[in-house]
């Protein structure tokens, strides 16, 4: 069974080697991106020396270390599945001697692995070329923790999108939700902004939702903007997230397959 | 006259098509909305941890971002220009288009377009209007007819880019990634210019000219006169860019083949 899925993780590595070249726009484009932010928040630092406890060089590694990691935890299972559902190639799936939501989750991680390193690292040294990113050393133990965190991130942003692609069985062109959720997810899981930058009342209500351990978590651990114990407590929420988060997925698939209509075809 | 007319028959059909998935019309406007939200919670959320952006104030920022947003706006109701590759290039749909006596690109965008879109306008007014009452700014008369000269050039700028980029399909069916490149460059022209290095602002102003997209018209109608010659600049940059979007165009046209056995 486990072999099996090590080959989906390994197909979808070879499958995006083929394709190689479409990555390197993307590198591009991330560090096009990680510039904008750069700038902006050195204009709003302005002569500072801290801002909401980290240090400009602390913010300029976070931005760079944010949309690296995005290019791992990222990926249009939500939009492959919603096809899927559309187009009707979900009934042959159903058929298959496996767990079709699972197969997705090993595509996505292959997927997240081959860019991780054909597109963060050579984009991590291309980026650190450019802005004065410091991070912590070879042996340091907040690898460890970020690597962990980094996981976790990717399951729960792959739940997220799953949970999304489901929505496809009820609505059936849910093109405008996922679009939305993109968005949504950006903005509250840290990427564009630090979580403990916004106002008091947006924090409360954001440390109750799955979207800050996606980025903000793994970021603050690898700029050291945390303690041991915060980190403690970010790793255990992640791993409550991903479990809480089974449910949801589990109630919309037995419910779906119940109800499964099929268009066209 | 006869432009007009294929315009609103096209429109017709376009909203026949588009109620049909009446749900996903609806989205589509709640998603726009919520897009341009979530760059302004950015612009809030930062400036309640600072009272200037390189001198730039809270209002400032915002109304420059709330320009920004007309032009864009209705460049992307026209300039729909995203699958062109994959619609008509690989799925030989430009050939049908060809064999029609309305000028190729005419059909495209009205083909594409995507009113909807429209609601930005909307927004970006709003926007601005907010940020002006919260200044006590009032505009001239002159500072409207500029407005619409600006929104007018920017659009152009924005459209003869993707014009010139979209034509590369003409010469080769093969894929390219420039466009969503483009993209997010565009993006850079929204905030403040100042706060870039020089390098990126010389090709924001001379190579990739965003920044008369939102910055400079905007700082001019905001009442700064420190970009006031490059704002008045903005129409004829537009013009400049959108001629040579369309010669590009006409060039691939002619040189077309169709990719198709």
């Amino acid at each position: 069974m486990l072999k099996m899925y090590l080959s989906l993780i390994r197909i979808r590595f070879l499958m995006m080697l083929a394709y190689r070249v479409n990555y390197y726009s993307g590198i591009v484009i991330y560090s096009l991106n990680i510039g904008v932010y750069y700038f902006l928040w050195m204009a709003i630092y302005g002569d500072g020396q801290s801002l909401g406890g980290l240090t400009p060089g602390q913010m300029a590694t976070y931005i760079a270390i944010a949309w690296m990691s995005r290019a791992f935890y990222f990926n249009n299972l939500d939009r492959e599945i919603a096809q899927e559902i559309r187009d009707g190639t979900v009934a042959i799936e159903l058929i298959r001697p496996y767990h079709y939501l699972m197969v997705k989750l090993f595509q996505g991680f292959g997927e997240g692995l081959f860019r991780l390193l054909l597109f963060s690292l050579p984009g991590m040294v291309l980026v650190s070329l450019i802005f004065p990113i410091s991070l912590p050393g070879m042996m340091d133990s907040s690898w460890f923790y970020f690597s962990l965190s980094l996981l976790g991130g990717f399951l729960i942003n792959a739940q997220l999108n799953i949970l999304t692609g489901l929505l496809a069985f009820f609505i059936l062109n849910n093109q405008g939700l996922i679009r939305a959720k993109r968005v949504l997810v950006d903005l509250l899981s840290g990427l564009t902004l630090p979580i403990h930058f916004y106002p008091e009342w947006a924090q409360g209500i954001l440390s109750f939702l799955p979207f800050q351990a996606i980025s903000y978590s793994p970021n603050m651990i690898l700029i050291g903007g945390w303690s041991g114990h915060e980190i403690g407590q970010a790793l255990l929420i992640q791993g409550i997230w991903v479990i809480l988060l089974c449910l949801p997925i589990q109630l919309l698939w037995t419910r779906a397959r119940k109800t499964l209509i099929v268009q066209g075809g | 006259m006869f432009h007009i007319q294929i315009f609103i028959e096209y429109f017709k059909q376009y909203l026949k098509t588009r109620l049909e998935y009446r749900g996903d019309f609806f989205a589509q406007f709640a998603t726009d909305l919520l897009f341009q939200g979530v760059n302004l919670v950015f612009i809030l959320v930062v400036f309640s941890h600072t009272t200037n952006l390189h001198g730039w104030s809270r209002e400032e920022v915002i109304f420059i971002y709330g320009y920004f947003l007309v032009p864009y706006a209705i460049f992307s109701t026209f300039f729909n220009l995203w699958d062109f590759n994959e619609r008509y290039i690989i799925k030989g749909e430009l050939d049908r288009v060809l064999t029609r006596p309305v000028h190729s690109l005419v059909q495209v965008i009205m083909e594409t377009m995507t009113p909807e879109s429209l609601l930005g306008v909307v927004t970006g007014l709003a926007v601005m209007g907010w940020s002006m009452s919260q200044m006590d700014y009032v505009w001239t008369m002159m500072d409207v007819v500029f407005f619409f000269l600006f929104v007018v050039g920017g659009v152009a700028i924005y459209g003869g880019i993707y014009i010139a980029l979209t034509s590369i399909s003409l010469f080769s069916d093969s894929k390219t990634d420039i466009q969503p490149i483009m993209y997010n460059i565009g993006n850079y022209g929204r905030y403040p210019v100042n706060l870039y290095s020089r390098i990126i602002q010389f090709v924001l102003t001379w190579i990739l000219p965003f920044a008369f997209v939102g910055f400079y018209p905007a700082s001019f109608l905001l009442g700064s006169s420190d970009w006031k010659t490059f704002a008045f600049l903005t129409p004829i940059v537009g013009g400049i860019y959108f001629t040579i979007g369309v010669m590009i165009w006409n060039w691939g046209i002619r040189h077309y083949r169709g990719a198709g056995n």
